[in-house]
């Protein structure tokens, strides 16, 4: 998310037009559900878009002495003294940073700017920005190898590692990737680079998640191997031990493959570690877990240097987690295998669970191991944890506005997991980083084994209703409300503001910049004769298409979609219905699978597959590089 | 027609030590000339002699059928019938639909020697196999112009390929796909049968369209075709490529000389100047070529459906085994068209030949029935 900064009058005239939505949706929501609000509307009122941080990941300098700090709202990385936690510094990077590295002699610091598709290099004597290099596309991570002659760039859309000359920036090429590419973490001697994902690979239809980490050689700067992660939906960081011989990745294994029941025993998600390397063989999937106690979404991890202890932060549970190392290497001697599937495994090894802020993300370790310290997302702070009492030591806060806004409590309330049933999932479950999963998923109210229906994106989602696949729920307060509350959350705990807050912060999620768009609306010559397609009202035979038959009637507005409920043609023996609500179009190019319930892989797949009987758009009559320019243009929405 | 056969054979006149320009072929001529003067008996040419070791099902390959061959480092890639084999460290892998492939009979392979994936096109689709990961694009799920690829080359970030329907571009920066075809390019026939991708140009094999051209500078598209026209005949030897039914073309940047083989005769061609090649007048072991591969611009491999043929500018020889017999054979044919038999124990594993690569001074060779490595002697 963009900052506004105060000082600007863009950014006054934001947060009036922000505060008006604002008390536009609490007047709604009032009108709408009938109740009373219950606590005086003190900041959620205001609606007001303050400057927060959003601290996500955690450097030190070689010489111990700094401490990097990436802020994700506030496009900054903060230089603070490691030992007092005092601000030196602020250094203005990109849009929406992601993830950072210093290079192997510690000189310079580079920052992946996942919203403006650029790398910040960062002079670490003077602390000024140098260079800011062009890269593609949402860069989420950026490392360097050790002789200093390649970055390798983590890019989430376009599923590849850019690899760059190191000292120019010039890209070389690009490696192929898994869905989601977003996290890099090198190997102990530097030589390979493990890479995660979050969104799981295309797979066919109704068949299980699979993510993987690629695995490249840093030298030669090719794919040398995919670990596969079998069941695993998303992924997040790698940790490796000091010997480099444990290995641990953090990963989300949702249950979607069962229509989504209960939230009992781990009915939603498992939260995981995959673990690898010599000391565990074939690699094997551990839950974090316990049978009333849940470690929501995985993220940061840390292994001591003693290889004593991992820790984990996890976002939704808003804890970091502790394991035994020993405990843990005895249990899967004993128990061979994976354990996803066993909620009490994890007492074998869990031995700590350490609360701390709102949507813990990144961790680090101090050089002598004394200290964990964990970015507070949500909190604009950095919590430190003792590691010889795995207790919360001190939380030291970041500069920045104390209060909530009722974004930012939003913002809260969709990463947490604490409102639904024993804290098991969250909003970001399965909208990861406020997007959607790649997942389709069999709802309770629909009817067990009925309308099995894809994950819809939320980006720029506002005034898109009605929502769900059969247009069933007219606005976002019941979609958020009693509708998430029933059904996912398993009960009953949001009050009035609450919801407010959550509905406003969905409300306001932008779309991501569009990566196929040129500048100035300008378009290629394929996108512009796919566009003449998407606009036709006659066939190539010159026969009229009927109005409610063309692509431009039903995905109409600057969204795609004119809101109304159509039967293209998909209805599958498992549907209630075949009347769909009109999907909108944003970033269509990087949001599939695609249809109601996922079956098409690609957007080619809508019309060479599914589309036999003309309904879903008159298609048939086009060649394929027709139907090729076609799904140009749409890239473009 | 007496004009036209006087410029042909000027042109004839003037190609021959066009083609004798490069290094290795200057020279080989240069020694025979010298041996053929200081001794009354004729030298045998120099070229370049094999033990061929032949892989099939009995050890290891997934078919013997084997459509194309690609060298990656050790890593020897054979496109089969059934499946895609991979030869490392002594032993055999197959990929195969199972493992994501799109169709188990493999035509094409081209490396990206940039990131180290392996492209294969088969009857079913394009995949691309990349640390182990096979992606698979089909006309279905994506703009691929046709199931059946005939030939793959990869270029920079660019993939070019060669389908039943048309040709196609893969931007591997925009996932954009562009066709190419009659709509838009001058081939009138749009079964491409081979394609070769440089920076600077890339050429396809059009089976019944010639040889068209493609310049990466200009973006613009040029067509070579057979002057005469004729499908049985050459009337215009040397004016033009050999034949419209082409398979399979090579081309070799440095040195600006793209050679064509067709299913009557091959042809190279240097920008300016056609030379033709038939086995009526050439070492070419027959007409009906289905692969050849340059290695500059004098010299080249050609598969034929009666052996494995090397011209070095100058000479030819056949590997084989003998047609008559079945047992291992190398014939020489010096400029003279003196045609000699070398004493060899092996051959390649069959006279159907279907692909051709180099790892060093070793080739790799597939074959109707087998894959063979040409281990060189000497």
């Amino acid at each position: 998310m963009r900052v506004h900064r105060p000082s600007s009058v863009f950014a006054g005239a934001l947060s009036t037009v922000a505060a008006g939505i604002a008390m536009w949706g609490l007047f709604f929501l009032y009108s709408w559900c009938g109740r009373t609000a219950q606590a005086s509307a003190t900041s959620g009122l205001s609606g007001e878009r303050l400057e927060y941080v959003s601290p996500i990941e955690l450097l030190l300098s070689h010489d111990g002495s700094r401490l990097y700090v990436l802020c994700q709202q506030s496009d900054e990385v903060r230089v603070l003294d490691a030992r007092t936690y005092k601000e030196m510094k602020r250094i203005d990077v990109g849009r929406v940073p992601r993830g950072f590295s210093l290079s192997p002699s510690g000189d310079r610091l580079y920052v992946a700017n996942s919203w403006d598709d650029t790398v910040s290099v960062i002079d670490t004597k003077t602390l000024e920005v140098i260079a800011t290099w062009p890269v593609t596309a949402e860069p989420s991570s950026v490392i360097g190898d050790r002789e200093g002659k390649y970055l390798f760039v983590a890019n989430r859309i376009s599923n590849n590692v850019a690899v760059l000359d190191a000292k120019t920036g010039a890209e070389e090429k690009r490696l192929a990737a898994g869905r989601g590419a977003s996290y890099i973490t090198p190997s102990a001697d530097g030589r390979k680079l493990y890479v995660t994902h979050v969104y799981p690979n295309p797979a066919p239809h109704r068949t299980a998640p699979q993510s993987e980490i690629t695995v490249i050689d840093t030298q030669r700067a090719v794919v040398i191997e995919r670990i596969a992660l079998p069941y695993i939906a998303h992924g997040f960081h790698v940790a490796f031990s000091a010997d480099g011989r444990l290995g641990a990745a953090a990963g989300l294994h949702p249950r979607n493959l069962v229509p989504l029941a209960h939230l009992e025993h781990g009915g939603a998600f498992t939260d995981t570690l995959t673990l690898f390397g010599p000391d565990i063989g074939e690699a094997v999937e551990i839950p974090l877990d316990e049978l009333e106690r849940y470690s929501v979404r995985p993220f940061g991890i840390a292994i001591s240097t003693d290889k004593s202890k991992i820790f984990v932060s996890c976002g939704g549970s808003e804890e970091v987690i502790v394991i035994d190392v020993a405990r843990l290497l005895h249990y899967l001697r004993e128990n061979s295998g994976s354990h996803a599937d066993d909620l009490s495994a994890s007492a074998n090894y869990v031995v700590g669970r350490i609360p701390v802020g709102h949507d813990p993300r990144g961790v680090l370790l101090t050089r002598d191991g004394a200290k964990l310290l964990v970015a507070n997302r949500l909190e604009d702070t950095i919590g430190i944890i003792d590691t010889r009492t795995n207790k919360l030591a001190s939380t030291i806060p970041l500069a920045g506005p104390k209060r909530l806004s009722v974004l930012r409590k939003g913002e809260q309330t969709f990463y947490t997991a604490r409102y639904s049933f024993q804290g098991q999932i969250g909003c970001a479950n399965c909208h990861i980083d406020s997007t959607f999963d790649g997942l389709q998923w069999d709802l309770e109210p629909d009817g067990f084994g009925r309308d099995v229906v894809d994950n819809r994106p939320i980006e720029g989602v506002k005034d898109t209703e009605p929502y769900k696949w059969n247009g069933g729920n007219p606005n976002l307060p019941t979609e958020c409300g009693p509708r998430t509350e029933k059904f996912f959350w398993r009960a009953e705990n949001y009050d009035d503001l609450t919801l407010t807050d959550l509905v406003l912060y969905v409300r306001s999620l932008p779309a991501r910049p569009n990566r196929w768009r040129l500048p100035a609306g300008a378009m290629t010559a394929a996108q512009e004769r796919g566009k003449v397609l998407f606009d036709r009202s006659v066939d190539k035979f010159h026969n009229p298409i009927p109005e409610s038959n063309r692509c431009g009637f039903c995905h109409s507005g600057s969204k795609g979609t004119n809101q109304k409920s159509f039967d293209v043609g998909t209805r599958r023996g498992t549907d209630n219905s075949g009347l769909l609500d009109t999907p909108q179009l944003t970033n269509i190019a990087i949001t599939g699978p695609y249809l109601h319930d996922g079956s098409a892989n690609s957007l080619e797949q809508i019309w060479t597959i599914f589309n036999p009987e003309d309904k879903h758009g008159r298609t048939n009559d086009l060649t394929k590089d027709e139907l090729n320019d076609l799904i140009e243009y749409l890239r473009t929405r | 027609m007496k004009a036209l056969r006087t410029v042909a054979t000027i042109v004839l006149m003037l190609e021959v030590p066009a083609i004798l320009l490069g290094g290795q072929a200057r020279s080989v001529a240069t020694k025979v000339h010298k041996t053929v003067a200081a001794n009354v008996k004729t030298q045998l040419p120099v070229m370049p002699r094999y033990r061929f070791e032949n892989f099939t099902t009995a050890n290891g390959l997934p078919d013997d059928h084997v459509f194309n061959v690609l060298v990656d480092g050790d890593r020897i890639w054979a496109a089969t019938e059934n499946g895609l084999g991979v030869y490392e460290g002594g032993k055999w892998k197959s990929y195969n639909t199972k493992d994501g492939l799109a169709h188990r009979a493999v035509l094409s392979l081209a490396l990206d020697k940039r990131t180290g994936d392996v492209w294969a096109g088969t009857m079913g689709g394009l995949s691309r196999i990349s640390g182990g990961r096979i992606d698979t694009f089909t006309q279905l799920n994506s703009g691929l112009s046709n199931d059946v690829v005939y030939g793959v080359s990869v270029e920079g970030e660019h993939v070019w390929v060669a389908t039943a329907a048309g040709a196609c571009m893969l931007d591997l920066r925009t996932n954009q796909w562009t066709l190419y075809n009659e709509r838009n390019t001058p081939m009138f026939e749009i079964w491409v049968y081979g394609v070769s991708a440089t920076p600077s140009k890339v050429y396809y094999a059009v089976w019944g369209s010639g040889l068209l051209e493609y310049d990466q500078q200009k973006k613009t598209w040029d067509k070579y075709d057979d002057p005469d026209g004729e499908t049985e005949m050459v009337l215009f030897k040397d004016q033009g490529l050999i034949h419209e039914i082409t398979t399979s073309v090579s081309y070799v940047e440095k040195d600006k000389i793209v050679w064509v083989a067709t299913y009557f005769g091959d042809s190279r061609y240097d920008g300016r100047r056609w030379h033709n090649f038939l086995t009526k007048d050439s070492g070419l072991p027959s007409n009906f070529t289905n692969v050849v591969k340059g290695v500059d611009g004098n010299r080249a491999w050609f598969g034929t459906d009666k052996g494995l043929a090397y011209y070095d500018g100058v000479n030819w020889a056949v590997y084989r085994p003998s047609l008559s017999t079945g047992k291992p054979e190398m014939t020489v044919r010096d400029k003279s068209g003196n045609v000699t038999p070398v004493e060899v124990s092996t051959a390649p594993a069959h006279n159907y030949v279907l692909g051709i690569d180099f790892q060093g001074s070793d080739i790799w060779v597939a074959t109707a029935k087998g894959l063979s490595h040409g281990i060189h002697q000497q």
